[in-house]
């Protein structure tokens, strides 16, 4: 019998599904035209690109033509922090954002600080929740736009994007949301939500590695990152990868029918059934994020008293692939900021251990989870000069 | 990442837990910056280490270096077992990578601390040149005390037992 394999780092990448492999691949050497030519082979790739870009738009009611294409979420993030504050600099140069956000913002955004812009950022609550009171607190005259992500990477929180968007709104401030751990897993609907650019990328999603998409609202103008022929209406050029645009269509379309088919409630299901097992199971562990405003499926704690590079390699000895926020899996001595920026000390962040369930995670790889976890944090307490057995 | 020996001794620790009896006990590192080491020894009237237990607080490679100098050192005399050296665990690990160097330094450190530590119960005070249980060495001192981890403000989450006793 092979012994069982539990993948439950879905944050940080997804397999890709077998059906956007298949759409992909007549596009790398049967429909392999430049989709700007115009002769049937340019026409055949074009087609795809237009396809996929609707099936991206449609995932969260947006139109195609509001769609830009990018080299992955990370790009994405860069077009619409430094696009927009170089398209508004006469306006003002002043840009929000919270703590948590992922690198891609936060390092953009204070890139742009030692560029002749100004910045905020926005603490967040215990459970990662940005204040909508202290984003309107924050904005001043010359503010110009406010980037807070949909949900959090690390601690799975869901922000209240609604009311922090009707903030930005109510001031005439541009409001942009990395989605890329939300699209596709919760709904999200663009002509409901304040929303005037939102990343996504495709390969959190069971699509290829390297494709993203930035959501522009209609009329909100972009300066390039990137410049050159011209695709992607002016904002990004580049020849189009077209067979990751036709992967990440099609992981849109399918996440669009699981969010319809309602499979995300089994998803919470079992993140929930982890979540409560490891807490019966193990003492002294903490959730960290909301325990109910959080991504289905995204379950992240803190073991005290043991450092988290240690469970990941004896999970990963067990067959389970998790990750950590620990000061040795970031390879320097401080815990993950996310983690810190919930308040938590320095101890307790270095036992984080984050799992995250894909569309195949079933009751079966729960309980194996549940049954390999607890021995083995009670292994690496056993050797921990902080942990005292039954105190 | 890591070497086969270094995962070995990682997952197979060698004198993992603590001892009742020690005569010596050093406890080096910093729990902020994620890795604290502490060394408990028995230590004969002929100076030899007689047994030897570590627990160790921090990642797979602290746990590693802990566990193969307790192997090096024991059945040793403190004088030889302060010969061996930071370079010497990792060289016996079939090597660590760069970031987990500092690990190796903590090892090392952690027995000095411990024979400082026997000195003192037998003296009352470390010999020259030795501290006892250092503040701040879970980065090897390497950080200089500015790497972004504060050793003045210190939040003392986790006390360990001899430090609360001794409050």
């Amino acid at each position: 019998m092979t012994p069982r394999k539990v993948y439950l780092d879905n944050s940080a990448t997804t397999q890709v599904d077998k059906r956007v492999l298949e759409a992909m691949l007549p596009y790398f050497s049967e429909d392999y035209g430049n989709p700007n030519s115009l002769h049937a082979w340019g026409r055949q790739a074009r087609a795809g690109v237009d396809k996929a870009r609707a099936q991206v738009a449609e995932l969260i009611g947006a139109q195609p033509k509001d769609i830009i294409f990018t080299g992955g979420g990370s790009e994405a993030d860069n077009l619409a922090i430094k696009g927009a504050a170089w398209a508004l600099k006469d306006k003002g140069k002043h840009i929000i954002t919270s703590s948590i956000e992922h690198h891609a913002l936060l390092d953009t955004v204070k890139w742009l600080g030692k560029n002749g812009f100004d910045y905020t950022i926005l603490p967040v609550d215990e459970t990662g929740m940005v204040d909508p009171k202290e984003l309107e607190a924050a904005i001043r005259p010359d503010t110009i736009l406010a980037s807070i992500m949909f949900a959090n990477n690390e601690i799975g929180t869901i922000e209240p994007v609604a009311e922090l968007g009707e903030v930005c709104r109510k001031h005439g401030v541009l409001f942009h949301t990395d989605g890329v751990q939300a699209a596709g897993h919760i709904k999200i609907d663009v002509k409901e939500l304040p929303i005037d650019m939102m990343t996504m990328a495709a390969h959190k999603m069971y699509g290829p590695k390297g494709v993203g998409a930035l959501y522009v609202r209609k009329g909100i103008k972009l300066i390039p990152v990137i410049h050159g022929g011209g695709q992607e209406f002016g904002v990004r050029s580049g020849t189009e990868n077209t067979p990751g645009l036709v992967g990440f269509g099609m992981a849109a379309e399918l996440a669009a029918n699981r969010l319809a088919g309602g499979e995300i409630d089994n998803e919470i299901r079992l993140r929930d059934k982890l979540i409560d097992g490891l807490m019966e199971r193990i003492p002294e562990i903490t959730l960290t994020g909301h325990r109910t405003k959080r991504l289905p499926y995204h379950a992240s704690i803190c073991v005290k008293y043991v450092e988290g590079e240690g469970m990941l390699l004896l999970m990963d000895a067990a067959g389970i692939g998790v990750s950590s926020g620990s000061a040795c899996t970031s390879g320097s001595l401080e815990p993950s900021y996310v983690l810190l920026s919930l308040g938590l000390d320095h101890p307790t962040a270095h036992g984080s251990v984050r799992m995250t369930l894909s569309k195949e995670t079933n009751d079966e790889d729960i309980d194996y989870v549940l049954e390999k976890f607890p021995p083995i944090v009670e292994k690496l307490r056993s050797m921990s000069p902080f942990y005292k057995k039954n105190q | 990442m890591y070497t086969e020996k270094v995962v070995d001794y990682f997952m197979n620790p060698r004198n993992a837990g603590k001892m009742d009896d020690a005569n010596a006990i050093g406890e080096v590192g910093n729990p902020r910056c994620g890795d604290v080491m502490k060394i408990y020894l028995k230590i004969n009237d002929q100076e030899v280490i007689e047994d030897i237990k570590f627990e160790t607080f921090g990642c797979a490679a602290a746990i590693a270096t802990s566990s193969m100098i307790t192997e090096m050192v024991k059945g040793k005399t403190i004088t030889e077992a302060l010969k061996i050296n930071n370079k010497d665990v990792a060289e016996a690990l079939g090597g660590l990578p760069p970031a987990k160097l500092h690990c190796s330094l903590l090892a090392q450190e952690g027995i000095e601390a411990a024979v400082a530590d026997y000195f003192i119960r037998k003296t009352g005070k470390a010999p020259e040149g030795f501290k006892a249980n250092a503040t701040c060495t879970a980065c090897g001192g390497s950080c200089g005390g500015d790497a972004g981890h504060d050793h003045e403000e210190e939040e003392e989450t986790f006390v360990s037992e001899d430090h609360r006793a001794a409050e």
